[in-house]
């Protein structure tokens, strides 16, 4: 029931914004012209595509963060039961976080983490 | 843990409901979809009428004044203004990505409100992975960043997209640090169990230090999550001209302001719910007679003065932070806060452990 409710919320999502729209387009001018929906550039014709190339730093930084975000879905489940498992539990969960403190220092080492 | 509070969600009673009557059930649903509208509607442009408020206030200005007394239809004249808007779509963008942009933004926003618990009857599903769900389906946002970016063919939006991507997905690992923290304390991922884990005091104090870490930590990664000053730098018009949005106009702009403006009270309400103990009265354990004066005020009515607080601090930094260089913004994630966080955690975990916390059960 639970997840049923939040199927019923991507729907209310989806009417929020295309049932505005809808209304939008209803209620106001639509006037297209060539000029009006050229691509913004302050004012000069763009030259080329819009889709240019980018730093690949972004894809670096994207890396990281899957290492740390899917080592986040481990820790979740140790973080409810650690009362119960105790000192066993806290050693081996140190253990992980270690390794991963050792990555974090091998890429800060590596530079990736410079935004230059 | 009882803590003597009835809770029930919305979902619950539908699910009580749906055998005998269906009629009932769909009600229920009913009832979640015109509330969430409402609330979303209304909640949005009390923040925006708030926002302008404060900033005005801070620099000794009035602010909105002429519609409405004290303006406070000014934010209602604008969606209508906005709604009356030619919706200008450019001929080089993908229309179907620019279109599924705002969609996934307001996604975001509104399946967070499905599991925050406002009070012990105002709820509309408590997800036993509550805290997981919040933070995966907030995820979504940065795919309607992403795509409103990419869509729009424009290279201003390009880069702040990109710009907005890194930040968020930088900052979402430093926020989920600081909340295993409380996972850690409350030992349930279960919203309404946290808040309930709190009844003799907020995990802010009541988890030695480290509270107070973990929520300091997670304000400022949830400021950068959703692009709040000093973390505005998607959207810094000085070098960006609009970031993401620059091609948006009319309603189609609309959805992504409302939901960055409902984003921020859902933060604001995630840090009330783990760490200033949600809709839980304020107690001091064992003084009945300061409890009983404190309970007059409903459940329902501390979690939205604490909500507001919060909300109120992130509105004061605008005034206070200036904006952070794109370097900086890097170094403050990578190489302060993720530290800070993972030896938090590990300290946390120990107090656990050990149980070195005040008031334990």
């Amino acid at each position: 029931m639970d997840f049923f409710f939040v199927l019923v919320f991507i729907g209310l999502a989806g009417l929020f914004v295309f049932g505005g729209l809808f209304a939008s387009r209803l209620l106001a001018p639509h006037r297209p012209n060539a000029l009006k929906n050229s691509t913004y550039e302050c004012g000069e014709a763009p030259i080329g595509s819009g889709w240019v190339q980018f730093k690949p730093g972004y894809y670096l930084f994207a890396l990281l963060f899957l290492v740390f975000d899917v080592e986040a879905a481990f820790l979740y489940p140790w973080a409810v039961v650690l009362r119960e498992v105790g000192v066993a539990g806290l050693i081996e969960a140190g253990l992980f976080i270690l390794v991963l403190i050792f990555g974090l220092a091998y890429a800060w080492k590596k530079g990736v983490l410079e935004w230059v | 843990m009882g803590s003597g509070w009835e809770t029930t969600t919305l979902a619950e009673r539908a699910a009580e409901a749906m055998p005998g009557s269906l009629l009932a059930g769909a009600g229920y649903v009913l009832l979640a979809v015109v509330g969430a509208s409402l609330f979303v509607a209304v909640l949005g442009m009390a923040l925006i009428y708030a926002e302008r408020k404060v900033a005005a206030h801070f620099q000794c200005r009035l602010g909105p004044m002429r519609v409405g007394p004290h303006g406070i239809f000014q934010t209602v004249a604008d969606t209508i203004k906005l709604l009356f808007k030619e919706d200008i779509v450019p001929a080089q963008s993908d229309r179907v990505l620019h279109l599924a942009a705002p969609f996934f933004s307001m996604m975001a926003t509104l399946l967070a409100l499905v599991a925050l618990p406002m009070s012990p009857i105002v709820q509309v599903a408590d997800m036993n992975i509550g805290v997981l769900y919040i933070t995966a389906v907030t995820g979504f946002g940065v795919l309607g960043v992403l795509l409103a970016g990419w869509s729009s063919n424009n290279k201003w939006s390009l880069l702040g997209a990109m710009r907005a991507g890194a930040q968020i997905i930088s900052y979402e690992v430093s926020a989920t640090m600081s909340l295993l923290v409380v996972v850690l304390f409350s030992g349930s991922m279960q919203l309404s169990r946290i808040v309930e884990s709190q009844a003799d005091g907020w995990w802010i104090w009541r988890a030695p230090v480290v509270g107070v870490v973990a929520f300091v930590i997670f304000l400022i990664a949830s400021l950068a999550e959703i692009s709040r000053t000093p973390f505005d730098l998607p959207e810094g018009e000085s070098e960006l001209t609009a970031g993401f949005h620059t091609e948006y106009s009319g309603l189609r702009f609309a959805m992504f302001f409302l939901a960055e403006f409902v984003n921020m009270f859902v933060v604001s309400a995630m840090a009330t719910t783990l760490f200033l103990g949600g809709w839980m009265p304020f107690h001091i354990g064992g003084v009945e007679s300061f409890n009983a004066v404190m309970d007059l005020l409903p459940p329902g009515a501390w979690f939205a003065l604490k909500s507001a607080a919060v909300v109120f601090l992130i509105m004061w930094f605008r005034w206070t932070f200036p904006r952070l260089r794109v370097d900086q913004l890097m170094k403050l994630e990578w190489k302060v806060l993720l530290p800070i966080g993972f030896v938090n955690l590990f300290a946390a975990a120990t107090a656990v452990v050990f149980g070195w916390y005040f008031f334990p059960f």
